[in-house]
């Protein structure tokens, strides 16, 4: 079977990926402003809401009934699609995904496509399968348009330029534009206007992802800011919209849920300016000719897992990205996948369905289970638990090594009050390693942590000692 | 070989997945409403709000230009001085119109949306798009509170554009800037 291309190529595991993201005094200055400027803005939309809490708890039940009944409901949606004049597609993997839309992009003779921004087109590289093709694909996302134009990857889910800032964005529009801009924002967005509109005017067929479809209706949902997406959904005589199986609720009701806590949790806003409805095809209005790529791409086999299935109730808002703090120093490119940050490393792994990946494998660790993802996450997603879920299949897979022993003998050591208690006191022989209350290199195996960061220096007695002898 | 439609509803099957506790639907469905607070709402977005009693006098704003007029305007919003363009239109006379005049098919109070759904003074959706300058005529009676509300209000088979504020794109720092492709000034009027 061909590799998932869900994660990057060539991409070095997690640790050595951040261990170069960390020497990045700009990547961390951008990331720093701009997930600071998110986080307080989320906040305040979410205390608005008396009700936030029972609108997680069902948003989380409705995609645990959609995972339930994924079969039924999946059946379903083709069955509204077809019945609108839509035309649905099954993909088992990327490449049958990438072939599909490829031929469908053939049939209408185009050779240039305009697209939404999508997260599911960006996980089976569908942009490089059609250029392969002789197909060029337009993103018309202002930040997609930006790594797009930079050559660059993407390294947030929502904001995938997240790591640029204006100056670099300048330049970037400028180089590849060949237009004067200042780095205002407002002239930057007007920028992209003036290089976009002839191509919304013009291109004959769109591929968009989807934010959500509706089973008992068969209409599909893009939720979007700058109006590309209108314009990419309305023009165009054909659209192309790839979707995970995933992506689905039940009922046209259960939108009401999930339209109140996306905008919230991924722009910060009460609603996002424009979201798009469409079911099939509406004669005299938007493209005549609608199909529909419904892709697995792994997500059969991340339903498998009990745990780590609840990955999939994900609706790609990135609020974990922005609370993270393994993210806000690391960027998301050190995961080498599309999806980074909290969501990433739980769900890319079970994507690529290989712990002998050691890149993969690597993800489960880029997190200090602070728990704060979990806390935003609109579908209550307890990242921490899959994460360590997920460590132990790691492990698993690895077989022994120095870390697996070490843990053995942790675990050993934890089982027994008294042998405990005698670690604890060899610990505190490590005193005499400390300079200024701080360790700055230990022998290996403890050199391992050291290398990239200094450990207290434990305390003269532990905290069981002076309870015996104060209190005992 | 089984198709691929085959292969992944089995794979789904095999999966084996319990079936999910009945949806507990806790949260509020029904919002405040009422004008001061959509009108409230959509100027925190940005857009020009505008609460009037008299929707031909309100609409002398738009003497001189050319304005997109979609199909079932009432014929008293088509007030003199206006160059109006009717359907049909091309793309380019959509691209070179002022503006454009329409209805809506209900507002979210809560939100400060404005919904169209491609009825009665709507029209298709290229025309609210195309044009820089878009005016929407609410109705009080159109507001719905909440956005569960307003769902139940609309039909979910006809072409729907939610609009909430002029075009805007968070993408440069995570900063909200106004204005890209979509019309760069959204105007309401809300009837009383």
């Amino acid at each position: 079977m061909a590799r998932n291309p869900v994660t990057w190529l060539g991409s070095p595991t997690f640790p050595k990926a951040a261990h170069k993201a960390l020497a990045d005094t700009q990547l961390r200055q951008n990331l720093r402003k701009a997930t600071g400027t998110i986080r307080g803005r989320r906040a305040a939309a979410v205390a608005e809401m008396t009700d936030w809490e029972q609108l997680r708890v069902a948003g989380e039940q409705i995609k645990d009934d959609v995972l339930a009944r994924l079969d039924t409901l999946l059946v379903q949606l083709e069955e509204s699609v077809t019945a609108r004049g839509g035309v649905v597609h099954w993909a088992r993997d990327a490449a049958e995904a990438n072939r599909i839309v490829l031929d469908l992009c053939r049939a209408e003779n185009a050779t240039e496509v305009v697209k939404v921004k999508s997260m599911a087109t960006a996980e089976i590289a569908l942009n490089e399968a059609l250029e392969a093709g002789g197909v060029h694909a337009i993103e018309t996302d202002l930040a997609e348009l930006i790594v797009q134009l930079g050559d660059d990857r993407p390294s947030h889910i929502l904001v995938p330029a997240i790591h640029r800032n204006r100056s670099e964005i300048r330049e970037i529009f400028q180089r590849r534009m060949g237009v004067e801009v200042s780095d205002e924002p407002a002239d930057l967005a007007e920028a992209a206007r003036v290089y976009l509109r002839e191509k919304f005017l013009t291109t004959k067929v769109a591929v968009s992802g989807a934010n959500f479809a509706v089973a008992d209706t068969g209409s599909i949902v893009v939720l979007e800011s700058e109006g590309n997406g209108r314009m990419c959904l309305t023009l165009p005589e054909t659209l192309i919209t790839v979707m995970g199986i995933e992506k689905l609720v039940p009922t046209w009701q259960d939108l009401e849920v999930f339209l109140q806590l996306l905008p919230r949790s991924s722009t910060a806003e009460r609603m996002n300016p424009y979201t798009s409805v469409w079911t099939g095809v509406t004669p005299g209005d938007g493209p005549q000719k609608f199909h529909l790529v419904l892709i697995d791409n792994g997500r059969t086999a991340t339903l498998k897992d009990s745990v780590g299935r609840q990955a999939l109730r994900c609706i790609r808002c990135s609020a974990c990205l922005n609370v993270c703090p393994v993210y806000e120093r690391t960027g998301g490119q050190s995961y080498g996948s599309v999806y980074p940050g909290p969501i990433g490393a739980i769900l890319t792994p079970q994507l690529v369905g290989d712990m002998h990946d050691p890149q993969a494998a690597s993800l489960p660790y880029a997190s200090s289970l602070c728990g704060a993802c979990f806390e935003v996450c609109p579908v209550r997603i307890d990242i921490p638990s899959v994460l360590t879920h997920l460590r132990a299949e790691a492990v698993e897979a690895k077989g022994r090594t120095a870390e697996s022993v070490a843990m053995a003998a942790a675990a050993w050591m934890f089982a027994s009050a008294s042998r405990y208690e005698k670690a604890q006191k060899a610990g505190s022989l490590a005193r005499f390693l400390a300079r200024d209350g701080r360790i700055t290199s230990l022998p290996w195996p403890g050199s391992k942590w050291t290398s990239s960061r200094d450990v207290p220096a434990p305390p003269q007695e532990s905290f069981r000692t002076w309870w015996r002898k104060n209190r005992g | 070989m089984a198709s691929a439609r085959e292969e992944i509803l089995q794979r789904i099957r095999d999966a084996r997945v319990p079936a999910a506790p009945p949806v507990v639907r806790g949260y509020l469905t029904e919002g405040p409403g009422g004008v001061e607070l959509f009108a409230e709402r959509v100027a925190d977005y940005r857009a020009v709000v505008h609460v009037v009693s008299n929707v031909p006098e309100a609409l002398e704003r738009l003497v001189g230009k050319r304005i997109v007029a979609p199909t079932g305007v009432p014929e008293e919003w088509l007030v003199d001085g206006v160059t109006w363009l009717r359907e049909p239109l091309s793309i380019e006379e959509l691209d070179g119109a002022d503006g454009v005049l329409t209805g809506c098919a209900v507002a979210i109070a809560d939100t400060g949306t404005i919904v169209l759904d491609g009825g009665e003074a709507q029209g298709r959706r290229a025309l609210t798009l195309l044009p820089d300058y878009h005016l929407c005529v609410v109705r009080a009676d159109q507001i719905a509170g909440s956005v569960p509300e307003a769902l139940a209000r609309m039909e979910p088979t006809r072409p729907l554009t939610f609009i909430s504020g002029p075009s805007a794109t968070s993408d440069i720092e995570l900063n909200r800037v106004e204005g890209v492709h979509g019309p760069r000034t959204l105007e309401v009027l809300i009837v009383t």
